[in-house]
């Protein structure tokens, strides 16, 4: 970018400084970013201007005088916690508002071969794993990146690619996707945008942005552009509660399930949806906004020396710097963001080194054993005011946990398996923000900020479908609810519950209950891996899937027979090794070669009987 | 229940088909000769815990199913189930250990055990917090010095006992022989121990595994020890059957045989009480082992095996008289023993100490405070123990109070013991009042599953405040016996000691009186299910008393029966009364 040297008309002088600030710190990616997200700004405000019932507005059904655009639009999404799906209904609908002839896939559901027929393509993806696109959507992206794929030189597209700048591979499907698509001939509607977890604004302007460029008649009239997240439903008075919208659920238990001596704490926490009209299915995920905990507050207030009571500016509205931190900004893990930020800011050497494209690997491990409060004490910066600071801050997330519970058997209430995160960084004990809150700020009858976060890709199957059940850590939590669910249903089905912890005396999380659902024979068999016993048969670590391969045969048999597969828990390491197993148990039991096994579970995966909740 | 048997009523005895007896009977009959399915609990993952049935066949191994009780509310809220473990009870009669094996247990307790290890008041090894994956590499350990746990716990002839100090003669050496083989003899021979712990193959026979026990074993535990006068240390007037050794100038006599103590009991049962062994006659020491048959066998054949709580031998007798009890063993033996000789024991303490024997060698008794091995602050019992056991040329002996003697130190090691005794701060484990070297508690919380009220954890506590009374009565170096027990099945012989103490519910006891300084007699309950406070007066004015107006060489226990405290105990029926 080059180097502006004169304010620019309407800036008062801070905004000016805090402009050339950040200017400073962007790379060439993050300036183009950053133009379209002023631009989408720009047009949702200048939207927002129009009165509220539209006279302005020239709806394309009622007025004859607009021609329909003849060309189709579709909308892919590929998710798995349900944020780009979200965004691509919200894309679909204002898509529809101005007339667009519009379809909407799910990737999973897409059939491959209609590619080739497409005019326009919106895809919104998200990214996980490493760099791997959403479990769902594997099919999808095997297809478009294999040799199969179509030429698609007179296809349209564009991508929204979300992400964690967290994570190493950021945004890597949606990046992938964009590539591949100009790889194959199609033409680039509008440039690719990396949406962060605090996605709203900027895929907010990314959606306007693109029904700009697909629906010119709004461009010339200015048409209103409905609000990215549409005002709860008029129809019902109780209010539905959503992520934007959370309910305060009461705690009504909040135990240790790990024993004493446990080398980890691991928690049961019970909570009440009494007169929220929230539902949930086993399978599906709690979203809990938590709090910040007040002594990383303080040490960061500390560190800048600011006041509580400074004001800053928080989704447009003046707030308390205190409120701020406690309530809406993540000020914990370091974030590439904030890296730039003060980079810019302190001008620190040793943080500008980092920001060059050529020191990525350095600085993906800084990140990695830095919090915010550690930069901001070694790279300390003069008289920085709360405001400034905060910009470099991104939006405190919710957290997800796996239901450990079935509403059929406790009506208005949803349990979790909280696996504490603490470790220690330069000496000093760190505590995760949500998992932290839970432990320390949780009081029984407290409340919590919540919503229910559907989980389609995790569901039981028919009451008489064998299901076997992978799980390590709190990945036993929708376990626990599945079980509970076939018990309440009186299911037929045969159930195996492959668990995994560290040790069996502190750590087998609700033991209790799975010894008693064996004893009930609801639950058919069990097998346990506690990885840091003494292996009584003289080998290395037990893990989960050294367990599944000893059980191979009647493994195999099962899936022979129609059952079910579920992972959950750990992404990084579990569902790898536990995949890897499994290939190797179809291979052996089937007799087959490496790639037809690999085929045997991708088969799997289409049919929905192989589902992984990772995380 | 009160009654008295006829001698021909075999209504309750093995006579009686199986579903006439009680279930424990029937439990063992169908064991598969105690196979049970140990083997498969073994392997079950999601339960560190056996089935109810296997933990008791388990006991004949050795081998007792607990859990951490202190722990048990704790976890059931955290819906995990007791933290269960296991104590293995070694057998090593007369509690002689090379210090090979003692190297053994050292690695074992470090390994398996929480590092430390529980010497016990019949003179073995107990290790405590054993998991259920840890109990085969234990006993395989254990099997590796040539030592097992058969039959440690369980109803067959428990760990035989022996007086310490054998080396200081040859007389202690020949006891000590026929103890073991008492204990080879009288041990189960089942095959179970060595296909579950040690994987050996099941090797089929047409011969019965147990030619003595036969399918269901004793009615009960079943105790012998044999004591050398004037040292009573075994308290053999507490065994099932005791043998006194009677020796002159020239060597070994033989043995006053005596039958029937024992003394487990239960609160508000009055038809349960501790009784002392009777002594009826003589036998030659070639006439040893015969003896150990002909009075198991009796006891094997006419115990009760409807109802436990009657179904050790000291109700046998007291049921059909002892004089038909004395005929039926003769009966077996095919002669009349012997009319019992003249004896004298002086007390049933330890000599605590170094000691030289007549080899020349050396031998020193310590006081460990209720038997308990570990590293404590300051007192690094475990790492001392081991470092003189890598040194060490002599054995081990674990006596009969729970103490220890490092028995036949050359004149070369002695010094160098005495530098790791000093190391490892172990020089003071003698400098205590003599009331706290005569005293003894068994395990209990959070260890034992049938223990009311603390006893190990708390005794030396409680002494300290006891010794504030001595002191000011002046009877600091007074040998007083005290003994606490956790419940009333007194496993620290509390009811044979001058101040006994059983546990009733946290915090509370019963106080017992009078027991006789060497044995020889019962105490009484003087106090029923008090605190501290009521014990601490109670002893306060007692002690005084004694203090002020004892005899010259008057035990504590006696002066206490003089002085109409308590009213002498005569026989074990009149212990409730
Ligand atoms: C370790 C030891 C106490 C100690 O602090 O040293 C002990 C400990 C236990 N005894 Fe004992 N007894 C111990 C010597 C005794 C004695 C003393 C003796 O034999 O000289 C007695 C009294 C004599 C007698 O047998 O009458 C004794 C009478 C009992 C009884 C009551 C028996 C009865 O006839 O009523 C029980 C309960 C039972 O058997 O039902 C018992 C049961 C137990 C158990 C195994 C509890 C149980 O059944 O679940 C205790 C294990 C606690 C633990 O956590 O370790 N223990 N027990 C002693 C081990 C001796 C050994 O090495 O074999
Ligand atoms: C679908 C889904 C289901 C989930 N279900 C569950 C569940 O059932 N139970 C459960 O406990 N969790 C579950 N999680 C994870 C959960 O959402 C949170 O991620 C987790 O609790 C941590 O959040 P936090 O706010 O406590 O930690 P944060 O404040 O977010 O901190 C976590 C971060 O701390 C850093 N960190 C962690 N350990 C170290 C270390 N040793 N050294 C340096 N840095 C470190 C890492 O950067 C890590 O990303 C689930 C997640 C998903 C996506
Ligand atoms: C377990 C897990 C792993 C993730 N891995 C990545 C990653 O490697 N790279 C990335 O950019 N984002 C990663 N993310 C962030 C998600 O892509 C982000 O939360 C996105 O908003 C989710 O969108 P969705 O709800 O449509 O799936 C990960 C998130 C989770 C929960
Ligand atoms: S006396 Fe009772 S409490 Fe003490 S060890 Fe024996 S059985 Fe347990």
């Amino acid at each position: 970018m080059s180097d502006t040297e004169h304010r620019g008309s309407g800036l008062n002088e801070t905004q000016w400084q805090q402009l050339k600030t950040l200017t400073a710190s962007l790379n060439p990616a993050q300036t183009t970013w950053v133009s379209g997200f002023f631009a989408g700004l720009d047009y949702a405000a200048r939207a927002d201007l129009l009165p509220e019932n539209g006279t302005a507005v020239t709806s394309p059904i009622s007025d004859p005088a607009n021609v329909p655009s003849t060309r189709t639009l579709t909308v892919l999404y590929g998710t798995e916690t349900g944020n780009s799906a979200a965004l691509a209904t919200t894309l679909t609908k204002q898509a529809e508002a101005c007339g667009l002839r519009v379809t909407m896939h799910d990737m999973a559901a897409y059939k491959y071969r209609q590619l080739k027929n497409e005019q326009d393509l919106v895809v919104i993806a998200s990214t996980y794993g490493e760099g791997d696109p959403p479990q769902s959507a594997a099919g999808f992206f095997e297809f478009i990146e294999g040799h199969k794929a179509p030429k698609l030189p007179d296809l349209r597209f564009a991508v929204l690619a979300l992400g964690d700048s967290t994570y190493e591979y950021y945004c890597e499907a949606g990046k992938r996707l964009d590539r591949r698509l100009e790889e194959l001939g199609a033409h680039r509607l509008k440039p690719r945008v990396d949406c962060d977890v605090d996605y709203d604004e900027p895929a907010a302007a990314w959606i306007a942005d693109i029904l700009t460029s697909l629906d010119s008649r709004r461009t010339q009239t200015g048409a209103a552009i409905t609000p990215v997240h549409p005002a709860p439903s008029a129809q019902t008075d109780t209010p539905v509660f959503d992520k934007r919208n959370p309910f305060a659920a009461t705690i009504i238990e909040n135990i240790v399930l790990t024993g004493r001596g446990s080398s980890k704490e691991t928690r049961h926490v019970e909570l009440s949806l009494e007169d929220s009209g929230l539902t949930y299915e086993p399978g599906d995920a709690l979203g809990f906004m938590p709090g910040n905990d007040p002594a990383s507050i303080e040490a960061v207030l500390a560190a800048l020396d600011l006041t509580p009571s400074a004001l800053v500016k928080i989704k447009g509205e003046p707030t308390p710097l205190g409120e701020a931190l406690r309530s809406y900004l993540e000020i914990t893990t370091l974030t590439p963001r904030f890296l730039d930020h003060w980079a810019g800011i302190s001008d620190a050497d040793a943080l500008v080194r980092l920001t060059q494209p050529d020191h990525a690997d350095e600085r993906a491990s800084f990140i990695r054993s830095h919090h915010i409060i550690d930069v901001i004490r070694h790279f300390p910066v003069n008289k920085i005011d709360a405001e400034t600071f905060v910009t470099g801050l991104r939006p405190l997330q919710p957290r997800l946990y796996s239901i450990a519970s079935s509403l059929a058997v406790s009506p208005d209430e949803a349990h979790l398996t909280v696996a504490t995160v603490r470790y220690d960084l330069h000496g000093e004990l760190r505590q995760g923000v949500a998992s932290g809150h839970l432990a320390t700020r949780a009081e029984l009858d407290g409340q919590l900020l919540v919503y229910i976060q559907k989980n389609p890709h995790f569901r039981l199957p028919a009451d008489d479908v064998p299901i076997i059940m992978i799980g390590a850590g709190t990945g036993i939590a929708p376990y626990r609810a599945f079980m509970q669910e076939r018990e309440a249903r009186g299911s037929s089905g045969q159930s195996w519950l492959f668990f995994g912890e560290r040790n069996f005396r502190t750590d087998f999380l609700y033991q209790t209950e799975w010894q008693s659902l064996i004893k009930d024979e609801i639950l058919t068999r069990m097998d346990v891996a506690f990885s840091r016993d003494r292996n009584t048969d003289g080998g290395g670590k037990v893990y989960v899937q050294h367990r599944l391969k000893e059980r191979s045969r009647d493994l195999f048999a099962w899936l022979e027979e129609g059952a079910h597969l579920y992972v959950c828990g750990d992404a990084a390491r579990l569902a790898p090794d536990v995949h890897l197993a499994l290939a190797a148990i179809v291979a052996e039991e089937g007799g087959l070669g490496a790639a037809a096994a690999e085929d045997y579970l991708q088969r799997l995966q289409r049919d929905r009987r192989y589902q992984r909740d990772v995380y | 229940m009160t009654m008295t048997l006829s001698s021909s009523d075999r209504s309750r005895d093995l006579s009686q088909p199986l579903e006439r007896l009680g279930p424990d009977e029937s439990l063992k009959a169908s064991s598969d000769q105690l196979r049970g399915s140990i083997a498969q609990g073994l392997l079950d993952r999601l339960t560190g815990a056996v089935s109810p049935d296997d933990t008791k066949l388990m006991k004949f191994h050795g081998i007792y199913q607990q859990d951490d009780r202190d722990l048990r509310d704790e976890r059931r809220r955290q819906k995990l189930e007791p933290a269960y473990q296991f104590m293995a009870r070694v057998r090593l009669p007369g509690g002689v250990c090379t210090p090979a094996q003692w190297l053994k247990m050292d690695e074992l307790a470090r390994a398996y055990g929480q590092e430390t290890l529980r010497l016990t008041t019949r003179q073995t090894f107990q290790f405590h917090w054993l998991l259920k994956h840890d109990l085969k590499a234990t006993i395989q350990g254990l099997h590796e010095v040539l030592l097992d746990t058969i039959s440690a716990c369980g109803d067959d002839a428990r760990g035989v006992m022996c007086s310490v100090n054998p080396h200081l003669s040859a007389l202690h050496a020949e006891v000590y022989a026929l103890s073991k083989q008492a204990s080879d003899y009288a041990i189960p021979r089942m095959r179970a121990y060595h296909e579950i712990w040690y994987g050996q193959e099941r090797v089929a026979s047409s011969e019965p595994e147990e030619p003595f026990y036969g399918s269901t074993y004793m009615p009960r535990k079943f105790k012998i020890g044999f004591a050398i006068p004037p040292v009573n240390d075994i308290d053999v007037y507490a065994q099932d059957l005791g043998f006194i050794a009677i020796a002159d100038e020239t060597g070994l006599q033989g043995f006053n045989v005596a039958i029937g103590g024992g003394l487990g009991r239960t609160d508000q049962a009055p038809a349960t009480y501790p009784r002392l062994a009777d002594v009826i006659g003589f036998v030659k020491p070639d006439d040893v082992l015969a003896v150990c048959n002909a009075v198991m066998a009796v006891q094997r054949d006419y115990g009760d095996r409807k109802e436990r709580s009657h179904a050790r031998f000291k109700y046998t007798i007291d049921d059909r008289g002892l004089d038909w009890i004395k005929a039926e063993i003769e009966r077996r033996l095919g002669f009349e023993l012997d009319a019992a000789r003249a004896y004298d024991f002086v007390s049933n303490g330890d000599a605590i100490g170094w000691r030289t024997g007549d080899d020349g060698r050396h031998h020193l008794t310590l006081f460990i405070e209720n038997g308990r091995i570990a590293n404590l602050p300051g007192r690094a019992l475990m790492d001392g123990f081991r470092d003189i056991a890598k040194i060490h040329d002599g054995t081990f002996r674990l006596t009969p109070n729970q103490n220890l003697t490092i028995a036949q130190i050359s004149d070369e090691k002695r010094p160098e013991i005495e530098r790791l005794l000093e190391k490892h701060g172990l020089c003071g484990l003698n400098r205590q009042s003599a009331l706290r070297l005569n005293s003894m508690a068994c395990v209990a919380l959070p260890t034992c599953s049938l223990a009311m009220a603390e006893s190990e954890r708390y005794l030396p506590s409680l002494l300290t405040r006891i010794e504030m009374l001595l002191d000011r009565h002046h009877l600091t170096s007074e040998p007083i016996t005290i003994r606490m027990s956790g419940c009333p099945n007194g496993c620290s012989r509390p009811y044979i000691a001058e101040i006994g103490l059983s546990g009733r519910a946290p915090g509370k006891y019963n106080l017992y009186l009078g027991g006789g300084f060497h044995g020889q007699r019962l105490n009484r309950m003087y106090l029923e299910n008090v605190g501290e406070e009521a014990i601490l007066a109670a002893l306060d004015t007692t002690l005084g008393h004694y203090a002020r107006e004892r005899l010259e060489a008057e035990p504590f226990g006696d002066f206490v029966i003089r002085a109409g405290y308590v009213k002498e105990v005569k026989t074990g029926k009149d212990f409730n009364n």
